[in-house]
């Protein structure tokens, strides 16, 4: 099987790339599962879209939105890719069997994995009721299975704070959240609307030190951390409960990508993308949560469209420029989306990164060759809510040394 | 005493409300978003209903405006007695007029017959 552009992940990333390649080439949109929208599907609470509909949508209306428009776009569903070359041949199973297809240009679109306990390893039993919250999302909101009466989440990611709100409107007691850092990890508008609408107690600088229960969770011991994140010994308790959520985080879903010796980026765990999202591997693109976890759906869609729209020249035959300038991540930056600067042809790049600290009244700032090029004010930034700057093309095209810093306002 | 933050810009402001005193808005805004939120707070709310004949057992509702938070669990009561049939289009209507709040429950995507 041949085809221009073939699509890894059916996902809202997945799903704007192939959009928008179809609009230049033929495209193949591969996907696992047996249908389209990726997480978007379990994902039932509104608050997606807001910049690109200007209303706040749920997750399935999203999606919807997308599947579609997907006339003339060739789509393999029960599908999953096992194998990617640097030739852009795949190797593909699917209910029929084994079979290989071969492309112009591939973009991965893969989504992202949650952590587990074992990733954080906690001690004690390893009885039922312990779940990632995503999978406690899927099982509640698609199969409709009802997990416990007394829930304790770890972790105040995003993915927890939504699932401490469902389980309570489905009439279970969630106990409490127990965050180790002192700062929560999710939006602030699902703090307020999650937890405090429902009076959930939000436990910041503590963690889980032991789960107990023989068949099933019983119960878990909480305690404080100090500075260094080392439980104190006098503050620990138990909090008896059914049922443990684990929301500990969410990493890119690379198997593929590492396999084939594309290279990561160590802070985002994705591949190193330039401002095509093209990898390090000519004519293979990512876009969405396989290059870096993203907190707004909006922000997948738009830099899928870029994957899409560059995806679908390479397999034409365009020809770049390979200028591979790092964007430096400068004061107050942990990380910047895109990681180098080819010097593509392109009107408009946005520069999307996170802080290390939480600061108010500050400006962000793109350096080029040592010059403050583009400022942008903020209220206030902080290392939950990716920042974005967006600035003309043609300020970095011919660029020898760019940086991304944010700065107190004097 | 109660302890607001404001979510109608990213600066989240903690806002402390003690009797006739509003405290810790850095902006009137915050101020509006407290009184509305002491007066007559509101949500949106999503949750799944009972699906036959369709690709999974479950589907996603939404409630087509803000319902009075208060009556939330009453609504999650209701829905969960309700049990649809595919085909279902995104934005049928599965439940009118839900406790007289004039708001309805529609369906947040499309499920066809399997
Ligand atoms: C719980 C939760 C709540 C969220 N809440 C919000 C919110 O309120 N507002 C908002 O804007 N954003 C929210 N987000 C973020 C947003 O949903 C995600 O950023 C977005 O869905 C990521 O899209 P994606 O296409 O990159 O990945 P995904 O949606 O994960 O899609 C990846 C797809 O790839 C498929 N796949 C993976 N590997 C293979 C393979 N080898 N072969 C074939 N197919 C494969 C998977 O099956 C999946 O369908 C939330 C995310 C989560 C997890
Ligand atoms: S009070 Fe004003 S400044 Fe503070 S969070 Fe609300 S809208 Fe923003």
């Amino acid at each position: 099987m041949k085809t221009d552009v073939a699509i890894i992940g059916g996902g809202p990333a997945g799903l704007a790339a192939a959009i928008e390649a179809k609009k230049h080439a033929k495209v193949t949109l591969i996907e696992r599962n047996e249908e389209l929208g990726g997480i978007l599907q379990q994902c039932i609470h509104h608050g997606f879209g807001n910049f690109i509909f200007g209303e706040a949508l749920t997750g399935p209306e999203y999606a919807e939105h997308f599947i579609e428009q997907m006339e003339g776009i060739d789509v393999m569903l029960n599908t999953t890719v096992l194998e990617i070359d640097k030739n852009k041949r795949m190797l593909l199973s699917s209910p029929d069997g084994v079979f290989e297809m071969e492309a112009k240009a591939i973009i991965l679109a893969m989504g992202c994995r949650e952590r587990t306990r074992t990733q954080i390893f906690i001690p004690g039993t390893r009885p039922a009721g312990i779940y990632t919250a995503g999978t406690a999302q899927r099982l509640i909101n698609i199969e409709g299975v009802m997990l416990g009466k007394h829930v304790v989440i770890l972790g105040s990611g995003d993915v927890g704070l939504i699932m401490a709100r469902r389980f309570t409107l489905e009439g279970a007691k969630v106990e409490g959240v127990y965050e180790i850092m002192p700062k929560p990890g999710g939006l602030t508008r699902n703090i307020v609307q999650c937890l405090y609408d429902f009076d959930i107690p939000l436990h910041l600088s503590h963690t889980i030190v032991e789960i107990v229960g023989k068949r099933r969770v019983e119960g878990v011991f909480v305690a404080k951390v100090d500075e260094n994140f080392k439980p104190i010994e006098e503050t620990k308790r138990f909090v008896p409960c059914d049922t443990l959520i684990l929301a500990v985080g969410l990493i890119p879903e690379n198997e593929l990508t590492k396999k084939i010796g594309i290279e990561l980026d160590d802070i985002t765990a994705g591949p190193v993308v330039d401002e095509g999202m093209e990898t390090s591997i000519e004519g293979i693109f990512a876009c969405g949560n396989v290059v870096h976890v993203h907190d707004l759906v909006d922000d997948v869609s738009f830099s899928a469209i870029i994957a899409g729209r560059e995806a679908a020249k390479y397999a034409n035959g365009r020809k770049i420029k390979r200028r591979k300038i790092k964007v430096k991540a400068g004061e107050n930056v942990r990380y910047v989306v895109p990681q180098i600067i080819n010097g593509r042809d392109m009107e408009e790049i946005t520069f999307y990164f996170r802080v290390k600290k939480e600061m108010e009244n500050v400006v962000t700032r793109l350096l080029v060759d040592g010059e403050v090029r583009k400022e942008k004010r903020e209220l206030i930034v902080k290392p939950p809510e990716m920042v974005r700057l967006k600035v003309k093309g043609d300020l970095v095209m011919n660029a020898n040394s760019i940086s991304i810093e944010v700065k107190k306002v004097a | 005493m109660r302890k607001f933050i404001c979510i109608q810009c990213p600066l989240g402001c903690e806002i402390i409300v003690e009797g006739e005193r509003i405290e810790g808005n850095k902006c009137p805004r915050g101020k509006e978003y407290v009184m509305q939120e002491m007066k007559n707070p509101k949500r949106v709310l999503t949750t799944t209903v009972f699906i036959e004949n369709a690709i999974h057992p479950m589907l996603p509702v939404r409630s087509n405006g803000e319902v009075p938070k208060e009556l939330l669990k009453e609504c999650m009561k209701i829905l969960a007695g309700v049990k649809v049939k595919a085909p279902v289009k995104k934005g049928d209507v599965i439940y009118k007029n839900i406790l007289n709040t004039g708001i309805d429950i529609i369906a947040s995507r499309s499920m066809e017959r399997k």
